[in-house]
């Protein structure tokens, strides 16, 4: 208890952001994996495909496949193989929940120097995330 | 910057012997050989899990992520891609990092205000580095992975660690930032006041580090740790602690990255993620029962061999 009250109450906010979103995350990997390879959700790469598939380079493996990049995964999650891609989504994302959670409380104690840190990192996230820097 | 170094000991120089030696009597093309037409697709997945299972048994103990051992290993004797192996190895880091972050932060063994800043840096540079070594051939990769990673295992033999580093005067970015806390040491139950140092160099590092984490798809702690225990000053178990949180957000970023591009694969990933979690509950027990020293040294005699055999697989060996 003594630690906690020296800790900064964003610290503990984050914390808790944080415990939620990872959960959320995790449950989802695992329960659409499960779907997907036990196939109850059909999947879009027959998985009787994937050793002959697996050893190829990312580039090779869009062209043999047809896979499109980006978010069009989104628009596929009646497919096994795409929707076990919404538990890596969620865990990629928790950075930018929880620091979106925290930016209140420097924005109420004026400390611009973190305010504009988080919003940093937040574009930084989210330019990741949005696939700006695609190759593909 | 000054690190304190120790001397190798005997048994490193017979652990690195007989590294040498299994390394001459193994081929590198061990698991291309395997014809993947004659196993089913779920015989390599369920491998790669209990492979995972147990990299997060010692990881743990040994005081290391599950990326840096993932990668060189999954990479050597698995027959993924190295492309989807780093895509898998910067996703099991990631939430490696994410499951232990609320503990660490409400136990006050991480702090935002050294964490933001360094995570900023890393984030950035974390995606360079994923951009690039998608575009790299991937021997180009692995020779370089395999240099990293013997270097990371010399790092663990050589460099000591100061569990509460004297700062005599914290830099005035440091004090700009507010970085500074109040560590409680669990042991003596003494509440230790930290500031840090070198912290302009320590944002140059951290870009560097950002960019090999996400260039290899290995998590940074390995780096990360030295780099706020000896540079900056931080407490070594604070240091560990920050260490993850910063993980976190760097990964987050060089992982979407992979995942655009179409190089994460659920079927290599998920069993890779699960299986470290699992193993690492296990192994945050065994620090009970078994010295960490112990598993320190046979991780270190894993990382030596498994970047050989990383290095000979990108020199096509």
């Amino acid at each position: 208890m003594e630690t906690k009250r020296k800790l900064l109450p964003e610290q503990l906010h984050y914390a808790a952001v944080l415990h939620w979103s990872t959960l959320a995350g995790f449950i989802m990997l695992v329960v659409t994996f499960i779907a997907y390879v036990f196939g109850w959700l059909p999947s879009y790469v027959p998985l009787e495909r994937m050793p002959q598939l697996w050893g190829l380079s990312t580039s090779e493996y869009l062209k043999a496949t047809g896979i499109p990049t980006g978010w069009s995964w989104l628009f596929m999650l009646g497919k096994g193989d795409f929707a076990s891609q919404t538990g890596i989504a969620i865990l990629s994302g928790c950075s930018i929940a929880c620091i979106v959670a925290i930016m209140p409380a420097y924005a109420k104690s004026r400390n611009a120097t973190y305010f504009v840190i988080c919003a940093l990192e937040i574009v930084v996230l989210l330019v990741s995330a949005a696939g700006i820097f695609s190759i593909h | 910057m000054r690190y304190a170094l120790r001397s190798p000991d005997k048994f490193d120089l017979i652990a690195i012997s007989f590294v040498a030696l299994l390394l001459l009597a193994l081929p590198a093309e061990a698991a291309q050989a395997i014809a993947q037409d004659t196993v089913d697709w779920w015989v390599w997945p369920l491998a790669l899990f209990v492979a995972c299972f147990f990299l997060g048994m010692i990881a743990v103990p040994a005081g290391v992520g599950g990326g840096v051992l993932f990668v060189p290993i999954v990479g050597s004797f698995f027959p993924f891609h190295m492309d989807f192996v780093r895509g898998a190895g910067l996703l099991v880091a990631m939430a490696s990092a994410l499951a232990a972050g609320p503990s660490l932060l409400k136990n006050g063994m991480a702090n935002l205000r050294l964490v933001m800043p360094l995570a900023l840096a890393a984030s950035i540079s974390s995606i360079a580095g994923a951009m690039l070594g998608l575009a790299l051939p991937a021997n180009i990769v692995q020779i370089s992975l395999g240099v990293t990673i013997l270097g990371i295992a010399v790092l663990m033999i050589t460099v000591k660690k100061s569990e509460f580093p004297h700062v005599a005067q914290p830099d005035p970015l440091s004090v700009a930032l507010g970085i500074h806390g109040v560590f409680r040491n669990s042991i003596s139950g003494q509440n230790i006041t930290w500031q840090v140092h070198h912290t302009s160099a320590g944002l140059v590092l951290f870009v560097i580090i950002g960019f090999l984490g996400g260039l290899f798809g290995v998590g940074a702690g390995w780096a990360n740790v030295p780099s706020l225990n000896l540079l900056m000053g931080v407490p070594l178990k604070l240091a560990a602690g920050s260490s993850s949180m910063i993980l976190s957000m760097s990964s987050s970023s060089a992982t979407w990255y992979y995942l655009n591009n179409g190089a994460i694969l659920p079927i290599i990933a998920v069993p890779s993620v699960t299986g470290m979690m699992i193993g690492a509950r296990i192994g945050a027990r065994l620090l009970v029962i078994l010295k960490a020293s112990v598993i320190r040294r046979l991780v270190i005699v894993i990382l030596l061999f498994a970047g050989v055999r990383t290095l000979l697989k990108g020199l096509g060996i």
